[in-house]
């Protein structure tokens, strides 16, 4: 314990020192002016979760503490968790700055990000809860063979958080050389170091508040600025559409689907993979074994697609009050050209907004937010990646299930360390790579190898190790291959002429692969151990219906 | 113990009921969603000019950004009624079906 106070003093002692060693620096590269508001705001951030994780550290004494809060959280508190694993830096950041460049495109992705959750509630919430212990492994390996499936479940879970953690951690790197003017390197060794305290001493209880006390500065920053702007208009929304389009180089067609969205394929494609993919990513589906039973779980859903819906509204007004307000100022234009180069890129909109109408420490404050927001995500991240290699590879297939708590929980700490080197490595390495389609794969892969494989093993009897195996390596693959041969990886990345695969988004095509791999393979499957895999399904069945048998939560 | 308990359960008429009951409700508001949600996404792709028409003759706000707007509110709207009715009716019949199951073990 002594060391985690003394190195969460050391690193809050070092901030303003790599601040300032970053300054001569500065007028090298693209880096804003030392922004020493965002800095303070963010120091007191740092030393708040700090607090919290050596308070957390304290509590986390079991395995099942450290996974999932000894299932004590409550719904309110994992609905906030949920909404701050959710709305990530590139949905403020991004997401602000498609409305603002496309308009009414931007919506469109807003309500895709949104309609997975309902799904997720009707068909899914209850059971999860119910099947699940520490990971989704737990429930497709509930009644199939541990040792291969969980296997499969441990790759591509890596595999989803390894893209989600180099998109947040490239994204990390660039926001803060732009907000705080530190030196890319510099700022993702700091969000890697950050992390890896908080999970490996803290565990879930500290990333769950880290997620609480995150959601909430989210919140009231952009509802604070979304406020602030929209008053310039009276409240009025006819007022603020009529002063955009006057305002905008596409003028009328900011109110109508546009040209990111032309091709029907892709739109599809995306919304598939936008739904499902929330519905297979790890962290997420994590977060519903923290609270002690189904109840909880579902009051998780409604609180947590409150938040986000409402949040996602307050983005799209943020988005085009700054059509207006930023897009018509010079001072945030390279050189003064009002219709040029935003200053620090197209995903600074949102931020540039927040100077307009509430000064330096409004920005300053939504900075530090944004800063707090890809740590917590990250967190969340590592977390999910840790269990994977801890609970599922070390303890069930290595150790097949005799290895004892203090050790799973040891290997996990490695293994979040690991993670953290890893993410830190990845995030210096991918510095120039396009972020977005690191998101995209993300989603894709969660959508085709966690999501069909998942579903069918809590819906379908018939589903057997076979069909599994091969429905999750197929989904998983066929994701990663269709990506690769896109045009943003085959053409932008490789610099090939022409793309092998038209489209950007695989999940129209990866999805309905590993959900006809797992069925035909199932039926194909005629060994002893895929029949009693078939007859095991009615008594998982009762447990996935009414929680009979269903892992509580720990006393606190 | 749990076998014996777990059998309980599938032989009482209630699970079947519960199963048939909240499946339908789960199935029907998902289908809700899903239709609207993908009716939306095929006029996207196939018509997007209608969601450009305006609301009212000579406004800006237009019939595409209400939709979406619409959206947000009534899919959460479900969400609340399923919560609403699972966590009552759904709930009590669950611990009905397992209080049920335990009560034959003491006689």
């Amino acid at each position: 314990m002594k060391a985690l106070t003394r190195l969460s003093l050391a690193l809050t002692g070092l901030l303003p020192a790599l601040a300032l060693a970053a300054g001569p620096a500065m007028e090298a590269t693209q880096k804003q002016p030392l922004n020493i508001h965002a800095i303070g705001m963010f120091i007191v951030f740092v030393m708040m979760t700090m607090g919290i994780t050596y308070w957390a550290a304290s509590r986390t004494k079991t395995a099942s503490d450290f996974y999932t809060a000894g299932g004590g959280i409550t719904g309110f508190q994992n609905g906030l968790a949920i909404a701050g694993d959710y709305m990530s830096a590139a949905t403020l950041l991004g997401l602000s700055a498609m409305t603002y460049g496309a308009g009414y495109d931007g919506y469109i992705y807003m309500i895709c990000f949104f309609v997975g959750w309902p799904i997720i509630l009707f068909l899914m919430a209850e059971r999860l809860r119910n099947l699940g212990r520490f990971t989704f492994a737990d429930i497709t390996s509930y009644r199939l063979n541990q040792g291969q499936v969980r296997t499969m479940a441990a790759i591509s879970s890596l595999t989803v958080v390894c893209f989600y953690l180099i998109a947040q951690m490239v994204g990390a790197g660039q926001l803060i050389k732009l907000l705080f003017g530190l030196d890319y390197n510099i700022a993702v060794v700091v969000v890697g170091i950050l992390m890896m305290v908080y999970v490996t001493f803290g565990g879930m209880i500290a990333t769950t508040w880290v997620q609480i006390i995150k959601a909430c500065m989210l919140l009231a920053g952009g509802t604070l600025v979304m406020v602030l702007a929209f008053a310039q208009f009276d409240f009025s929304i006819e007022t603020l559409l009529s002063k955009a389009v006057a305002a905008h180089k596409k003028g009328i067609k900011i109110l109508a689907p546009g040209s990111l969205l032309a091709d029907p394929i892709t739109a599809i494609s995306l919304s598939l993979g936008l739904m499902f993919g929330t519905a297979g990513l790890p962290h997420i589906l994590m977060r519903f074994f923290t609270v002690s039973n189904a109840k909880e779980a579902r009051k998780s859903v409604l609180y947590a697609s409150g938040f986000v819906g409402f949040f996602f509204n307050v983005i799209a007004i943020m988005g085009v009050a700054a059509i207006i307000i930023v897009g018509t100022d010079a001072q945030f234009f390279e050189g003064g050209v009002v219709g040029g180069k935003i200053i620090g890129g197209g995903n600074m909109v949102a931020m540039h907004l927040a100077k307009a109408v509430g000064g330096n420490l409004l920005l300053g404050f939504l900075a530090a937010v944004a800063f707090a927001t890809i740590l917590a995500v990250v967190s969340g991240l590592a977390l999910a990646g840790a269990s994977a290699i801890s609970h599922d590879l070390y303890a069930r297939v290595i150790k097949k299930g005799q290895a004892t708590e203090a050790a799973e929980i040891r290997v996990s700490k490695f293994a979040t360390i690991g993670l953290g080197l890893v993410a830190i490595l990845l995030g210096i390495l991918f510095e120039k790579q396009n972020i977005a389609f690191m998101v995209g794969l993300a989603f894709g892969v969660a959508a085709s190898a966690n999501f069909p494989v998942l579903f069918l093993s809590m819906y379908w009897k018939g589903l057997t190790t076979r069909g599994a195996l091969v429905g999750g390596y197929l989904g998983l693959f066929s994701a990663v291959f269709f990506v690769v041969c896109s045009k943003s990886v085959w053409v932008t990345v490789l610099g090939n002429a022409a793309p092998l695969f038209p489209y950007e988004q695989p999940a129209l095509f990866s999805m309905p692969l590993a959900f006809l791999g797992a069925w035909l393979f199932s039926k194909l499957d005629s060994s002893d151990q895929g029949k009693a895999e078939i007859a095991a399904f009615e008594d998982q069945y009762v447990r996935a219906q009414t929680g009979f048998g269903a892992a509580g939560a720990a006393k606190h | 113990m749990n076998e014996v308990i777990t059998a309980r359960i599938r032989e009482n008429p209630k699970y079947r009921e519960l199963i048939a009951r909240r499946g339908r409700y789960a199935w029907t508001l998902a289908g809700i969603v899903l239709v609207i949600f993908y009716g939306f996404a095929m006029t996207v792709a196939f018509s997007p000019a209608t969601l450009g028409q305006p609301l009212a003759e000579g406004g800006f706000l237009t019939k595409g950004i209400v939709f979406i707007f619409f959206m947000f509110v009534f899919f959460w709207v479900l969400t609340a009624m399923y919560v609403r009715r699972a966590n009552t009716e759904f709930d009590a019949l669950t611990a009905e079906l397992i209080a049920e199951a335990w009560k034959d073990e003491k006689k």
